[in-house]
């Protein structure tokens, strides 16, 4: 008799392979978001059931949450330009030149030689070998920290996550510059009901995104699935307009881009010398050095997801009527 | 005895999800597939979520199936309204039948 579970694993990969489909087959772009939002909850469930709660984590709240809203956030501004915000009948945003095929076949061979890459990888590998878990956990009690998943990304490959956490400085960078002087689509006016859910959600939501930084030391969690959900505590923000942004805040915003980037890279130099190379923490201050750097790395990555969504930065203009929310 | 309440309890939630989805598909605009699935699933979640807790067996894993409940149940509901409110704003038709 078969495991039940065999069942839904195989009906679960092939909704998720029906999705990636739908996704890229849809015409309407604001029914491709939609499909991509549960293509991404599906596979954070998929990463569960091959138990890596870590990843789920991440891909639920960032491959997903972060990602759908900053997706929709982009078909918002794009119907803005295209002048077709208020019309129902508009709801794709088809572009005006068609693709020319050139482009079409380099992506398409960009494509191929990415997945015939990663298959090169999949079938090279070791097939059947104990892996890095021995590894891991022999050095386990030297790296501070008791969940095996944090002490690879922060201790024992701690360069890795450093060039994750420059990534999203990159990108904050070239948004800010590639959006100087754009027209910004008015933030759409949500409610009453939107406010008090706001209202309810705020004050969870910082809950559980300092959770999920601090229970990365013993489970899974850690700075980017608690910085991506206090992201969130920026988006309510903006989209309630409880926080506008203004131009004399562009400094303290800089600082927080570089904020996360900037400790992380200082500690692992710091901690070199005396017989040390770059990120060997001492053991005995590993658990603190860790936390600094988590704790300073969620501020960072929270504060820049949320510019992400913001978009272009912000400039002195803002008399948008103010608050009209009916 | 407590397993088959819980078993239950999540086969009658599983029905109204399945309820839910039907008029989501069968209804003919999207106020009245709107109402059917908000009240269904609601329903269908609530049930679902008392039987798990009634399996999970300790107190604390209990409670956080309760917040889970009640933050999905109002998010579900406030995403609700504002797709009938951006429909009704945007002068979505409702139908006859």
């Amino acid at each position: 008799m078969t495991d039940p579970l065999v069942i839904f694993d195989l009906l679960l990969a092939a909704s998720v392979v029906a999705l990636a489909v739908a996704v890229l087959g849809v015409r309407d772009l604001f029914a491709a978001i939609v499909l991509f939002v549960i293509f991404g909850l599906l596979s954070a469930l998929s990463w569960v059931r091959l138990s890596a709660p870590d990843v789920a984590l991440a891909e639920a709240a960032i491959g997903t949450g972060v990602t759908g809203a900053l997706l929709l956030k982009t078909l918002h501004h794009l119907r803005f330009v295209s002048g077709t915000l208020d019309q129902q009948a508009a709801l794709s945003v088809t572009p005006l030149l068609p693709v020319p095929g050139a482009v079409i076949w380099a992506n398409a061979a960009f494509c191929g030689l990415i997945t015939l890459g990663l298959a090169a990888a999949f079938l090279g590998a070791p097939q059947a070998g104990p892996g890095f878990d021995p590894l891991v956990a022999d050095a386990m009690p030297q790296s501070g920290v008791e969940h095996p998943v944090t002490g690879v990304l922060l201790n024992f490959r701690a360069y890795d996550t450093l060039m994750e956490v420059v990534v999203l400085l990159a990108a904050v960078i070239a948004v800010w510059q590639i959006e100087r002087g754009m027209s910004d689509a008015p933030a759409p006016v949500m409610g009453e009901v939107w406010q008090g859910f706001a209202r309810l959600a705020l004050p969870a939501i910082v809950v559980v995104g300092t959770y999920l930084l601090w229970v990365g030391a013993e489970a899974p969690g850690g700075a980017f699935q608690g910085g991506a959900v206090l992201a969130a505590v920026g988006l309510l923000l903006l989209l309630t307009r409880a926080y506008v942004p203004r131009p004399a805040h562009r400094g303290i915003a800089r600082g927080a881009f570089v904020l996360g980037t900037g400790a992380f890279a200082a500690v692992a130099l710091l901690v070199a010398g005396g017989g040390r190379v770059a990120f060997e923490y001492p053991p005995e201050h590993a658990k603190s050095l860790i936390l600094l750097i988590e704790g300073l790395v969620t501020i960072s990555i929270a504060i820049t997801l949320a510019a992400l969504f913001h978009g272009r930065e912000p400039v002195a203009l803002s008399t948008q009527g103010g608050r009209n929310d009916t | 005895m407590l397993e088959l309440v819980a078993a239950s309890l999540i086969g009658l939630g599983a029905v109204f999800f399945i309820a839910g989805t039907v008029g989501l598909l069968r209804f003919p605009d999207i106020f009245c597939r709107l109402h059917a699935l908000t009240k269904a699933d609601g329903l269908g979640l609530a049930l679902v979520a008392l039987g798990v807790a009634l399996l999970s067996g300790s107190m604390g894993d209990a409670f956080r199936i309760g917040l889970i409940w009640f933050f999905v149940a109002v998010a579900s509901a406030t995403c609700s309204h504002l797709i009938a409110r951006y429909a009704r704003a945007s002068g979505e038709a409702v139908s006859d039948d």
